[in-house]
Parts: C-alpha cells; structure tokens; sequence
C-alpha cells in the first residue's frame, strides 16, 4: 500500500486537494453556510491593498488626468477665445449692416419726404487729385445724373457732380477748397457763400462784420447758386468773429456727420422753406406755441382775416388790404398809400410796437427784394403750422413740436 | 576531505541565498498580485476582463516547478483564494486550477516547456480547459443551466495564450535576477 502511494504519490495528492474541495463545496450546498474564515483571510489581504493602490490612482493618476482636462481647459479656452473673435468680427458686421440699413431707410424716409426727386447712390472710391475732396458714386448718366447736380443725404449737403460718366459720378465734395455753395442763416436771413477749407470744416464768405450771425446758428442753401435746392441744411456756425474782410464765420458740415456711405442726388430740384428755428433745435425740447392772447383777438384787428398771429402776419394782410383798396399790386409801381384807413385795418403806427413795425418793414423789404415767394409760402407755412397747433391740442409736445437732433431740415431720421 | 567539503557534507540545514528567499516570496507575491489584478484593475480597465491572470501565473509556476504536486497545491490555493473573492462556493476554481497545475507539472515534465510556441499552445489549451471545467462543475455540482460560448472561448484563449508568452518572459527575467 505504502509503495502504491509512494508510486502514484502525485495522482494521489492531486486526488486528495480535489476531494477535499470537494467535499468543501459539498458542505458549502448542503449546509448552505459559507467558509466565512477563509474568505475574511482573503479580503483582509487583499483589500488594503486596493485601498492603497485605490488612493495612489487618485492622487497620481487623478492628478495627471487634471493635468490632461486642464490641457483640454487650455485648449477649450484657445478655441474659445477664437470663437470670440469671430463673432466679434460677425458683431461688427452686423452693426455695420445695421447703420446701412439704418442709413437707407433714412435715405429713404428723406427721399420719399422731399418734394425734389432723388435718386439713391453709393460711395464707390475717391478720387485720386492730391488735397481735393472728391469721391465716386456708383450712379451716372445711364441713371438720369448730369453735371452740376446737387449731392445731399438727409443730414445736409455732401457736394456737387463735377463728372458725370455712364456707370459713376465724381462729386466735388463741400469740404474741397473749390467747392462753393451759396447759404442763407436761419434766424436773420444773412446770405453768404459756403466754401470748403480742405478739411472737416468749411467757411462762409461775404458776410458782412455788421451782420448777425451767431454761434451754433444753422445755414441753409439759398438757392441762388442754381445748384442746391433752397431749405438744404448746410450745417452749424462754429466759429463766428469779426474780419479785415467781413465776418469769418466757419462752419461744420451737417452732411458729413452720419459718414459717407449712401447719397442721394437731387435730379429735380424743388426749393423748400427753411424750416422756423424751433424745428432747427439741437435737441431742446420746446413746448407748443401758446394761444394768443384774449385781448388781441378782441383787439382792433379781431375781425381781420387770421392768416397768422404774428403781428407780422397781421400787418401783411393790413398792407394786403390797403393795397386791394387801391387795387395796387405789390411790386409793380409807385407804392401803395399806407396812411388810407381801409375798414378793419388800423393805424399802423397805433397798432404795432416801434421796433415790431422795423423789423416787419426790414422783413418785408427783403422779402420783396430777394425772394418774395420764398417768404410769403414760408409766412403761409408757418402760419398753417400753427393752425394745426392750435387744432390739434390733445397732441402731446414731444410729437408736434420736438426738434430732431440731428436733422435740422426736420426729416426724420432713423433710429435703433 | 578538506574542513570546508566536510562541513558541506555533513551541515544539512544549508542557509538560505537570498535569491531562495526571493524566489519563495514570489510564489506568493505574483499570484496576490494576478489576484489583485484581476480583482481591481478588471474594474478600471473593463476590456481586459478576458484576461485570467491568476491561471496564467498557476501555469508558469507549475511548468517551471516541474512537480505535479506543487502545482496541485498552488493550483488549489490560487484557485481558492480566488473563490473566496467572488460570491460563488469556495471550490470552483481551486478544484479548476488544481487540475491545470497538476497537469501543467506533469505535461513540464515530458516536453521542453522552454519552447514559446509550446508554451503558447499550452496556455491556449490550458485556459480553453480551465473555462470549460468549470462549466463542467457549475453545471454537474451546483446545477446551474449556463451556457459554455465555446467561439468566444476560444478567442480568449487565443488572447489570454498572447499574454502569456509575455508575462512568462517578464517572470523568467524576474526570476534569473532573483
């Protein structure tokens, strides 16, 4: 038996571990208890090494992932910042888009306000002379533009056509030192001739040191150049001073605030009024203009037609009348007998102030002289205007009256 | 006979190198460390989960010992420490990996196991039968109706067999430095 087990020694081991298991396993299904010993053993060894391995992971490993999701940090803030950059770029664009549309529609809004016919045109390069200001539009003959037509946007003047070709125009812009336009103030009525300095401003010319003209005034075209349409706004008086050869008076250009982009040129001119100083406002609010008083209308010149309620429109239809008596027409002839008493006009030296009856005479002699069409639509304007005033009081200030402030020729301009 | 061969001859208890001291640690310390492989990197790693570590390390140790019954009894022990780190009865793998160790050992002992190929072959085979008797058991002792993927069996014996002929270099290096 001995040397039998010695001979198959290994079989007999192998044959013992695997009944000993076995018979483990055996005990382990009947009984249904488990070897707990041999299993604490087991995750008692095993498990603070886990536990070890477990915390150098986190703290080595977990530190090189952090490292490699801060590279990714890195990366995602490159990419980012990139992304930034784009969309600033896109940003940029879309503003400018914006102000072109912003530009447009208030080209637009001018050009379908205005009684002259326009046409739109976009700045398409400069010109090439040496200290000139001149620029290219995009419209020419083929388009119905023609030399010498008037350049404007709704801000103000730009310039005139110098060139006309079939596809482009060159423009002589107001800044150029040859450029010349004639103006008119908007309070006093002063003339004078706009001309560019070869930069941002221009001066205005034959103006007389007794003239009054006074700072942040606006000018207007007057029309006399035959290239501007009258009523254009030109822009504000800066600079005013007295000089050896009249006044220096420099002004700022209102047509080249908004930037030079889109045009419009003035195909068909129409002369306009220049708009009454409250519409000229450089953003002061104003309220409406006040009834007239009650002792007026019960005054002598109640039963007078109410063309107006300036005393200046009063005594214009006073003369009006006076002249209908005599069946006079202004501008023809000897004048008219002012001292006749026609019924519901009186005396004239009874009913105005001494330096209202100057200045209506000072008016209305200019008037006569210069344009008189152009003050009596402009009397005939504002007398409507406050027509609509006085019957329209459930308005509120800021619609009927408010100036816009940044186009004195009143046009509306587009905003955000 | 000279005073040294005399002391040779006749001193039995011949103290240990520490290469013998090494070499026992391993026995110990790279099954705890296939067992611990298999126990935590599996759960880090998900896609090694094919690998059978803890077989692989009876097979080498049981083709380099070259005794039958120090297979069986790595074999056995790896095996059941390895029950005991899972739900499943205390015996399955041990009774498993105790017959591979036996017959690990016993095919070292008629063949040049220092052959990769052979030792390839072996590992392939080795695991192929390591996973099929222990479908043999689950089913014969416990009566669990589980079914034997014998192609993909297969595939990780291939895969497992590709391991081995590394891991065994690995060891046969740790071990001629010991």
């Amino acid at each position: 038996m001995e040397s039998f087990l010695n001979r198959y020694r290994n079989l007999t081991v192998l044959l013992v571990v695997v009944a000993l298991q076995l018979l483990l396993l055996a005990w382990q299904v009947k009984t249904s208890q488990d070897v707990r010993l041999l299993r604490v053993w087991s995750v008692s060894t095993v498990t603070p090494v886990m536990r070890g391995l477990e915390f150098v992971r986190r703290n080595t490993i977990g530190l090189v992932g952090d490292y490699f999701v801060l590279l990714g940090v890195r990366e995602e803030n490159r990419r980012l910042h990139e992304e930034l950059g784009k969309l600033k770029m896109q940003n940029h664009f879309l503003d400018s888009e914006l102000a072109t549309a912003d530009r447009v529609r208030a080209l637009a809004a001018f050009q379908s306000q205005s009684p002259s016919k326009t046409i739109a045109a976009r700045i398409i390069g400069s010109g090439t002379a040496a200290n000139s200001a001149e620029v290219f539009v995009d419209r020419g003959t083929n388009q119905g533009v023609e030399k010498g037509m008037a350049v404007v946007t709704p801000d103000g003047i730009v310039g005139k056509i110098v060139e006309a070709y079939p596809m482009a125009s060159l423009v002589l812009l107001a800044t150029d030192p040859s450029f010349a336009a004639g103006v008119v103030s908007q309070k006093d009525r002063v003339h004078g001739e706009l001309r560019g300095l070869g930069h941002g401003n221009c001066k205005i010319t034959e103006v007389q040191n007794e003239q009054k003209v006074d700072v942040g005034e606006w000018f207007y075209t007057s029309g006399y150049d035959r290239i501007f349409p009258r009523g254009f706004p030109v822009g504000q008086a800066v600079v005013v001073r007295n000089g050896s050869e009249g006044k220096e008076i420099f002004l700022s250009p209102s047509g080249f605030q908004g930037g030079l982009d889109e045009v419009l040129i003035v195909l068909e001119g129409v002369h306009q009024l220049i708009p009454e100083q409250a519409v000229a406002g450089t953003g002061i609010h104003m309220m409406p203009a006040p009834p007239p008083d009650a002792p007026a209308a019960a005054g002598p010149t109640a039963d007078m037609p109410q063309t107006g309620n300036t005393d200046a429109d009063r005594l214009k239809a006073a003369y009006k009348k006076i002249g209908d008596a005599q069946g006079h027409v202004y501008g023809e002839g000897t004048p008219p007998n002012f001292n006749i008493k026609v019924q519901g006009n009186p005396a004239p030296a009874q009913s105005m102030h001494p330096e209202d009856a100057v200045g209506a005479t000072e008016d209305s002699g200019e008037v006569h002289l210069d344009a008189p069409d152009y003050a009596a639509e402009e009397a005939a304007a504002a007398t409507k205007a406050k027509q609509t005033t006085k019957t329209a009081p459930a308005l509120k200030p800021a619609q009927t009256a408010k100036p816009n402030p940044t186009t004195p020729g009143g046009v509306p301009r587009a905003t955000r | 006979m000279s005073e040294f061969g005399e002391r040779l001859l006749t001193d039995p208890g011949r103290k240990k190198t520490r290469g013998d001291i090494l070499r026992s640690l391993s026995f110990i310390l790279v099954p705890f460390l296939a067992i611990l492989f298999q126990v935590y990197a599996t759960r880090l790693f998900e896609f090694l989960k094919f690998l059978e570590l803890p077989l692989l390390v009876t097979i080498y140790f049981a083709l380099t010992r070259r005794q039958p019954i120090a297979g069986v009894l790595f074999g056995a022990a790896v095996g059941m420490a390895q029950d005991s780190l899972s739900q499943q009865l205390i015996g399955m793998y041990g009774i498993v990996k105790t017959l591979v160790g036996y017959f690990a050992a016993s095919v070292s002992m008629r063949f040049d196991v220092e052959n990769p190929v052979l030792v390839g072959i072996l590992s392939f085979f080795f695991y192929f039968f390591h996973q099929f008797f222990f479908w043999v058991l689950d089913r014969a002792l416990l009566g669990h109706l589980t079914t034997f993927d014998a192609q993909q069996t297969l595939i990780y014996a291939f895969l497992n067999a590709a391991v081995a002929l590394p891991l065994f270099h690995l060891l046969d290096k740790l071990k001629a430095r010991a």
